[in-house]
């Protein structure tokens, strides 16, 4: 098989940001002249529901989906979440993980509750990679940049050019906010890089 | 120019490019994006939100028998609303071209149910086409308006969830010029559907279907792709990409127009492969049409009939190929995360008082039929839009005095505005004493924000006339009316109180808008005093996300805390204050 395509799975909670960040993901794919795809589900995810997003790019992509095995790498925007989709993970592939904890209901209320996300992923893979988005945003001064310092993070596992990913940057957020996520995209690449 | 769109944008695309200059649409997930991007085109495209699907069906058959290329679109359960303007548009035919898109939900993601629509195309008998990607969205509209216009037919344009939600690249065009109607040409023995001319325009549609057949053995979307010959499989819309990923070596028939069917095509792919599947989601439409013609083929006896498919389930079912799986979580249980209502939404008090109140409530479909869910469990049926107001009345029959004081409807603003009105005049009419709550939150809330009569803006943004709530219910004949803040618990339980014991209808409103809409202040924000908290539990049973337990004691995390004050109010100790408010502060 020639046609090699690249599976990411985009996961976290409703409100955190994660379709800008597969949309990012997408426009930079696209502009390196790949076919692109991408899916997830609106209405009732974004109520702080699960919220999962596939993006799928390569000389000619068929499904939009990313099914059990498939994903080349995983993009956890929260601890937690990681873990409903471990099974999607290729037996090689890898977890991008933001260092962040959002309580859900059930835990919050005193049923269930919340594992040890880290423990369980050192079973799984040696290749964990985790960032703290939170802490990065709170750096460059915006909450609402945890995504795109996580896309930054993602950034130096992907063959795309950084010149590539400013311009995607520019063109997709608010000009008055463009300062802020570059500096949270390059802080989470710079990050990433360092072990 | 190549983009990446969704199949919704893309058909809104496509209604820019080929000349669509009117179209309509209650929002419906997964249908909704298709007008709200329709706006982009608005110098050349009229775009409205209509009060229902029917509304919205009808005004397109009014551009389009006014000479203007229309389109409407809705999901699923829409079409069983606009379905009786839709089965007789059959009979009438068109005069510029008319587009109906049903986006279908299998898997039901974000519907009540999973039916599947491609059975009105068949009961209407009018063409119908499936996309399998935004590529396709954009051309099939083109196409069916070419369709509609030779044919004098209403072209059903049916997607599914993973059509209209996938983003795929696609390239722009620019819009074709088509000429402004100038007259309305009458024709009433085609317009007017009295019998003596619906017998004739019956013959019409049957003949029409007959032409259509012939059309169908003709077009390139329906296409043969010729590779391994031992097995082939009849495909259509999404489903034609998970098989060309599971299947790679497969022939394929793939059908872009799946009513009627191109029964001599089909013919000669079945006499060409060993094996036969049909692979579609949801109902065996084509499997059963392909088996009348006498052709054998595979489908339900291998592949389900529940759900949406993907890839693996081809691989599993048609290929045999099974992955393994490990373990990983060993005995961890995840917790589930659910949509939950916002903090600071206004239907929490609400539903917090109806549980205290121990009442039947009859729901309805909106952002309120999450107060389903535990902790706040207080919803006894959700069946469509507008349902909530008979229902209540029609328990109320069954149990007459058993459920007096015992059972309310909640109904939304924009959901009582669709079709919540009839049923007040209902119970009205018919000597009712029901009390029914608008959960009036200034917004279609569940779909994303769209605007409604009820907010006095338009979908192109225009400022128009608001629908005022209290005076319509009074118009039907309710004496009763109550407005209510539902952030107040006690006003709530105690208005509510009333108007149950009553034997008369009631209409209590609430007064507060969608919490995502309105910016908050930042003073408002609450916060727990841990020195009082005794960890009692009763906030958490309010269901906010905002609220967690940490260290045997209730915490509030402040960034979501959207500070409407139900928490503080259902705290016996005191021990939930304003910000500011606290005594160390």
């Amino acid at each position: 098989m020639t046609n090699k395509v690249m599976s990411i799975m985009v996961v976290g909670v409703g409100g955190q940001g994660v379709i800008l960040a597969s949309e990012l993901l997408c426009e930079a794919a696209m502009r390196m002249g790949y076919d692109v795809k991408k899916s997830e589900i609106h209405g009732m995810a974004q109520r702080g529901g699960s919220v999962v997003s596939s993006v799928r790019y390569g000389e000619k992509v068929y499904s939009p989906l990313i099914t059990k095995r498939e994903a080349d790498i995983l993009l956890s925007f929260e601890q937690l979440e990681t873990l409903r989709w471990l099974d999607y993970i290729k037996p090689e592939g890898k977890i991008v993980i933001n260092d962040q904890r959002i309580v859900p209901m059930a835990v919050a209320v005193g049923q269930g509750e919340y594992p040890d996300v880290f423990g369980i992923l050192n079973r799984v893979t040696d290749k964990v990679y985790k960032l703290n988005g939170p802490d990065i945003a709170q750096q460059v001064g915006d909450i609402r940049a945890v995504n795109v310092a996580l896309v930054g993070a993602l950034s130096i596992h992907l063959d795309i050019p950084m010149e590539l990913w400013r311009k995607v940057i520019e063109s997709r957020v608010p000009p008055e906010t463009l300062d802020i996520n570059l500096k949270a995209f390059e802080m989470g690449r710079t990050l990433m890089k360092v072990p | 120019m190549r983009v990446l769109l969704s199949g919704n944008e893309a058909i809104a695309r496509g209604a820019y490019e080929y000349g669509i200059s009117v179209a309509t649409a209650y929002p419906g997930t997964p249908s909704t994006e298709i007008l709200e991007n329709m706006v982009n085109y608005k110098d050349n495209i009229y775009c409205e939100w209509a009060p229902n699907e029917k509304v919205a069906m009808e005004v397109a058959i009014g551009a389009s028998l006014g000479g203007a290329r229309a389109l409407v679109a809705m999901k699923h359960v829409g079409l069983n609303v606009a379905s009786d303007p839709f089965l007789t548009l059959s009979y009438t035919g068109v005069k510029g071209g008319l587009v109906i898109v049903s986006a279908d939900d299998p898997g039901m993601h974000s519907s009540q149910n999973e039916q599947d629509n491609r059975h009105y195309a068949r009961m209407a008998k009018v063409p119908m086409l499936e996309p399998s990607d935004s590529q396709e969205a954009k051309d099939y509209v083109g196409i069916a308006l070419e369709i509609s216009e030779v044919f004098d037919a209403p072209v059903l344009l049916r997607t599914t969830t993973r059509v209209s939600h996938t983003k795929t690249v696609v390239r722009l065009s620019e819009r074709e010029k088509i000429p402004a109607p100038s007259e309305f040409e009458r024709a009433p023995g085609k317009y007017v559907m009295v019998p003596a001319n619906a017998r004739m325009r019956h013959i019409a549609v049957e003949e029409r279907l007959e032409r259509l057949r012939q059309y169908a053995e003709e077009t390139d979307i329906n296409r043969i792709e010729w590779r391994d010959k031992k097995v082939g499989v009849i495909t259509s819309g999404i489903s034609y990409q998970y098989v060309r990923e599971a299947m790679p070596d497969a022939s394929i028939l793939k059908l872009g127009m799946t009513y009627p069917l191109a029964e001599n095509l089909i013919r000669k792919f079945a006499n060409g492969v060993e094996t036969l599947y049909v692979v579609e989601e949801l109902d065996p439409f084509l499997e059963e049409q392909i088996k009348a013609m006498g052709i054998n083929v595979i489908g339900k006896e291998k592949l389900p009939i529940l759900y949406e498919f993907d890839q693996s389930i081809i691989r599993e079912k048609l290929a045999d190929e099974k992955i393994e799986l490990k373990n990983f979580l060993g005995e961890t249980q995840l917790p589930p995360r659910p949509p939950v209502l916002c903090p600071g939404c206004p239907h929490r008090g609400v539903f917090y008082i109806l549980k205290k109140l121990k009442l039947v409530v009859m729901g309805d479909i909106g952002c309120y039929s999450l107060g389903v869910a535990p902790p706040l469990a207080a919803l006894d049926s959700t069946v469509c839009m507008g349902a909530s107001v008979g229902m209540t009345f029609g328990a109320e029959l069954a149990l007459k005095e058993n459920i007096k004081g015992k059972i309310v409807g909640v109904i939304g603003d924009s959901t009582f505005i669709h079709s919540g009105i009839t049923g007040l005049i209902d119970i009205v009419y018919n000597k009712g004493a029901s009390t029914i709550i608008i959960l009036d939150n200034r917004t279609t809330g569940m779909t994303g924000h769209q605007d409604n009569p009820g907010t006095g803006r338009t979908l192109k943004g225009e400022r128009t006339h608001q629908l005022d709530l209290k005076e319509v219910v009074r118009a039907v004949g309710i004496k009763n009316v109550r407005v209510i803040d539902p952030y107040n618990l006690e006003e709530t339980e105690k208005v509510i109180t009333e108007e149950i014991n009553k034997d008369e209808p009631s209409v209590i409103i609430t007064n507060r808008p969608c919490v995502l809409i309105v910016k908050d202040e930042k003073q408002n924000k609450y916060r727990v005093d841990a020195k009082l908290c005794k960890n009692c539990g009763m906030c958490y049973m309010v269901g906010c996300s905002a609220i967690y337990r940490e260290d045997n004691k209730a915490n509030i995390d402040e960034i979501f805390c959207a500070g409407c004050g139900v928490c503080a109010q259902v705290c016996r100790f005191n021990a939930i204050k304003k910000v500011g408010d606290m005594d160390d502060q």
